[in-house]
């Protein structure tokens, strides 16, 4: 296995000619995009763009899908979901799909595997420094937390898989101004700890926080590509892909 | 009230076997999802090999080790079972699940008798448990008390196990949503053949803790499975805890349902389960189950009446059949009669299951109940042949009436195993109320009348009948309260929306099939002469599901095509081989894996294929917003 070193492209992920699939419906159409190492992406679309299934075709969860995913120059596009995510590809679902039978410490323990050269390594002690929150109730069942905590117990579950590099699906979505703040914080900490990090977002302001690069994806195809600032100096891009 | 006591204590012995079994299958269903009916093939295995190795070992370490490494081997086993067969269906429909592993049970039923000799066995008594202990002046086996204590150890140590192992977490995390569990990066493959090797050295071990206690028999797996889905019902499945109570519960019932109703002491059992499906639909222990996976039938070719051809084509098909006996040998036409009685229970069957998507287990019960209807009316109330003919299946009626307002509450494996569970419920009464059923002798001497005596003019009725049963259930396919019935079955929260009362159609459903299963039960009574309790046992009720499985169970028409097929060729397997049920297993096993649409399913495929330009445009739009949401 390779090191968290990125190869000749210079890219940590390197997605080209991506298309997916459910059953007979067509969803995405060649979808590209590149992440550099410890860059944060964001990844923007309305709802229904494919953002999710962009995210869910990386890590393998999409049975159907043709085209080249390489992850530290390695193409783990006919790995199952397992391996390609035991490579340090970290991926924390929209849904959050939170085990709401399972305690906070146990959330973490399924998700915990063994530390990994070049990525930042994640215990308990350390999630619960960047989420003081959970903290407070190590004990208590999944199920009940409010979507906040949820969401980042769902992100600090990936994290114990010591990831180099974590797709991040809609991560402020229905949670309270107070809370997106703090998540906003938290994944400027991750990134600070090297992490590469793509996080798709239908909420701007939130991406614009803590993005360096976007791609904006509407109906199934990539349909921007550039930096923030490019974005902000093409109000018409904005218009016509988000919903403001 | 000693003797209450003792009682008391045998029943918890008892429970201590079931409730491992019960748990062994609880748990391989909360992971795999897949409800394991060879359990009780690894339950008789585990019997079986500890006889052996407490046979050869020597001493008290012997027979002890002897039983652990009974469940271990039969671990092992179930292992193999999981990699070589159950992989390949995790995600088919329940019903596929359920049949492949009755498939193993049948193989392994065979194979017991090949190796250990159809003969029971009667195993060593346990070393330094032979005697029995005295309590309140009345003596229990130190056995049974070694059995009591070992339920709650069993019940701890798998507590521990699953709280605190990361192994155990992993399980109740895969329990609730594996796909997230892989995205964590965790392999499924393993995790699920651990799972599924535990939960089996429990039904091994439950076996070989059987062998002081009880002779060990090829007959127990069947016993066993049906006990252990209906503790399962009762404590909801995947809920260890729930296995644990219901086990005891069941238990007890049995212990003292010999006490209250010596001849039908299961009726207690059933007067339970059916009440607790009543309050609490999952079990005592068990959640409400998720949306419920595809249901069988659905398809995405559309279904449509047959074409002018085809019903000419038909019509040919029968006038055919209907001369069969200017040239057919009396031999021939009793063989040709018993496959068009089935071929009418088959399609009974498919309107339950494709129709309807319900796949029932237990639908001989009603096959059988017709078969008695008109042996009671023909022998007890001296009825003549055509009027017995019409009161039979209504005992069929009325007992689908009955079992299916409780079974229609479920869905998925819930009702599948509930099916079973009447049915096997119905067995019972018809082998031990034997003032009334004759029991195991069943009923002889029921004739047809004079005019229908001969083979030929069986035959002619046989064809009538089941011709005119199996042209009505296909009228209903295609009328208003059919395309209900397909609605409940495609999605059953759309069908309520727009004002179908689900309950009711299911159960309406459930009647007709009960009802018309009836009717082949009862002119099988005739053809016969006589009716026995294995008319509505479980092997009769799987035949039924091969037979539309074998059809193709996404068409209308399949079920008729699988019984003429399978019945002409489990008769004459019969007269070829003595391991009919090893080659029947293996059959079934092969079908759900490599054929799984059946004939007809396949014909239309080929048909569709070469049809390309044939407009599919409907069903594929349909598919894509089912995708898009």
């Amino acid at each position: 296995m390779t090191t968290g070193a990125t190869t000749t492209t210079g890219m940590k992920l390197s997605v080209s000619g991506l298309n997916s699939y459910y059953g007979p419906a067509h969803i995405l159409f060649d979808v590209g995009l590149e992440v550099g190492a410890g860059e944060v992406v964001a990844l923007l679309g309305r709802n229904g763009a494919g953002k999710s299934t962009t995210f869910r075709s990386i890590v393998g969860l999409v049975a159907e899908r043709r085209g080249r995913i390489l992850f530290e120059g390695e193409d783990v596009s006919a790995l199952p979901t397992h391996e390609i995510v035991r490579r340090g590809l970290g991926y924390v679902p929209e849904d959050r799909r939170i085990f709401t039978e399972l305690t906070v410490e146990e959330n973490f323990l399924v998700g915990r595997q063994p530390p990994r050269a070049g990525a930042p390594t994640w215990t308990p002690e350390k999630l619960y420094a960047l989420f003081p929150n959970l903290g407070e109730m190590r004990s208590r069942l999944g199920g009940r937390m409010s979507g906040g905590e949820q969401q980042m117990l769902t992100i600090g579950r990936t994290l114990m898989g010591n990831p180099s590099l974590v797709l991040l699906d809609e991560p402020s979505e229905g949670l309270a101004p107070k809370i997106v703040e703090q998540m906003a914080d938290a994944i400027l900490a991750m990134k600070r700890e090297g992490l590469s990090i793509v996080l798709s977002e239908q909420n701007l302001h939130f991406a614009r926080l803590i993005s360096d690069r976007a791609y904006i994806i509407e109906k199934g195809r990539i349909r921007f590509s550039g930096s923030m600032a490019e974005l902000e100096a093409n109000p018409e891009v904005r218009d016509a892909y988000l919903a403001v | 009230m000693e003797f209450l006591v003792v009682q008391f204590l045998t029943g918890l012995a008892s429970a201590a076997s079931l409730f491992l079994v019960a748990s062994g299958l609880s748990i391989i269903f909360g992971v795999t999802r897949i409800v394991n009916f060879a359990h009780g093939a690894f339950y008789m295995l585990g019997a079986y090999l500890a006889y052996t190795l407490t046979e050869r070992l020597e001493g008290a370490f012997g027979f002890w080790g002897g039983l652990v490494l009974a469940g271990l081997a039969v671990a092992a086993l179930g292992a193999l079972l999981e990699i070589v067969l159950l992989r390949r269906i995790y995600r088919a429909p329940e019903l596929f699940q359920l049949l492949a592993t009755f498939g193993v049970t049948l193989m392994v039923q065979d194979l017991v008798v090949v190796i250990w000799g159809p003969e029971d066995l009667v195993g060593r008594r346990a070393p330094g448990l032979r005697g029995a202990v005295e309590v309140f002046g009345q003596m229990v086996p130190s056995y049974d008390l070694f059995l009591i204590a070992l339920g709650p150890v069993v019940l701890g140590l798998l507590w521990l196990v699953f709280k605190r192992t990361r192994w155990g977490v992993l399980v109740r995390a895969a329990t609730q949503d594996r796909d997230m569990v892989a995205a964590l990066g965790v392999n499924q493959k393993w995790l699920f053949t651990s799972v599924f090797a535990l939960g089996v050295f429990l039904a091994g071990l439950g076996g070989a803790l059987q062998i002081p206690r009880d002779a060990v028999s090829h007959a127990m797996d069947l016993r066993v499975i049906v006990e252990v889905f209906v503790v399962v019902v009762i404590g909801g499945l995947g809920s260890v805890f729930g296995a644990f109570v219901a086990a005891i519960v069941v238990s007890e019932l049995n212990a003292f349902g010999i006490l209250v109703m010596p001849k039908i002491s299961l009726v207690l059992v059933f007067l339970v389960m059916a009440a607790v499906l009543v309050v609490r639909p999952w079990g005592l222990f068990g959640k409400p189950e998720g949306p419920a996976r595809q249901a069988p039938g659905v398809s995405i070719r559309p279904w449509r009446p047959f074409s002018p051809g085809e019903r000419i084509a038909v019509a040919a098909g029968v006038a055919l059949a209907a001369l069969l006996p200017l040239v057919a040998g009396d031999y021939a036409l009793t063989v040709g009669s018993e496959i068009i009685i089935f071929a009418l229970f088959a399609a009974s069957l498919h309107f339950l299951m494709t129709v309807g998507g319900l796949a029932s287990f237990g639908h001989a019960a009603y096959f059988g109940l017709g078969a008695y209807g008109a042996a009671f009316a023909a022998k007890a109330a001296g009825l003549p042949m055509e009027a017995a003919l019409l009161a039979g299946p209504l005992l069929g009626l009325a007992g689908a009436a009955l079992f299916g307002w409780f079974c229609v509450r479920l869905s998925g494996v819930y009702f599948a195993m509930l099916t079973l569970a009447f049915a096997q419920i119905t067995w019972s009464v018809a082998f031990q109320w034997v003032e009334v059923t004759g029991g195991d002798n069943g009923i002889l001497g029921v004739w047809p009348s004079p005019w229908a005596a001969g083979p030929r003019g069986f035959y002619w009725l046989a064809l009538a009948v089941s011709a005119a049963g199996i042209a009505a259930l296909r009228v209903l396919v295609f009328s208003p309260f059919g395309y209900g019935l397909r609605a409940t079955r495609d999605s059953v929260l759309r069908a309520e929306a727009i004002g179908i009362d689900r309950g009711r159609v299911q159960w309406t459903a459930f009647v007709i099939a009960g009802t018309f299963a009836g009717v082949a039960g009862a002119l099988f009574a005739f053809l016969k002469g006589s009716v026995f309790p294995e008319n509505l046992a479980i092997p009769t009720s799987v035949d039924g599901l091969v037979m539309v499985l074998l059809g193709g169970i996404e068409t209308v028409s399949g079920a008729v095509v699988g019984a003429l097929v399978y019945k002409a060729l489990a008769i004459w397997l019969m007269s070829q081989t003595e391991l009919s049920k090893l080659v029947l297993g293996a059959v079934i096993v092969v079908l759900v894996v490599a054929f799984p649409k059946g004939i007809v399913g396949s014909v239309e495929e080929l048909r569709a294929r070469r049809n390309r330009s044939e407009p599919n445009g409907a069903a594929f739009g349909a598919a894509k917003m089912e995708a898009a949401e």
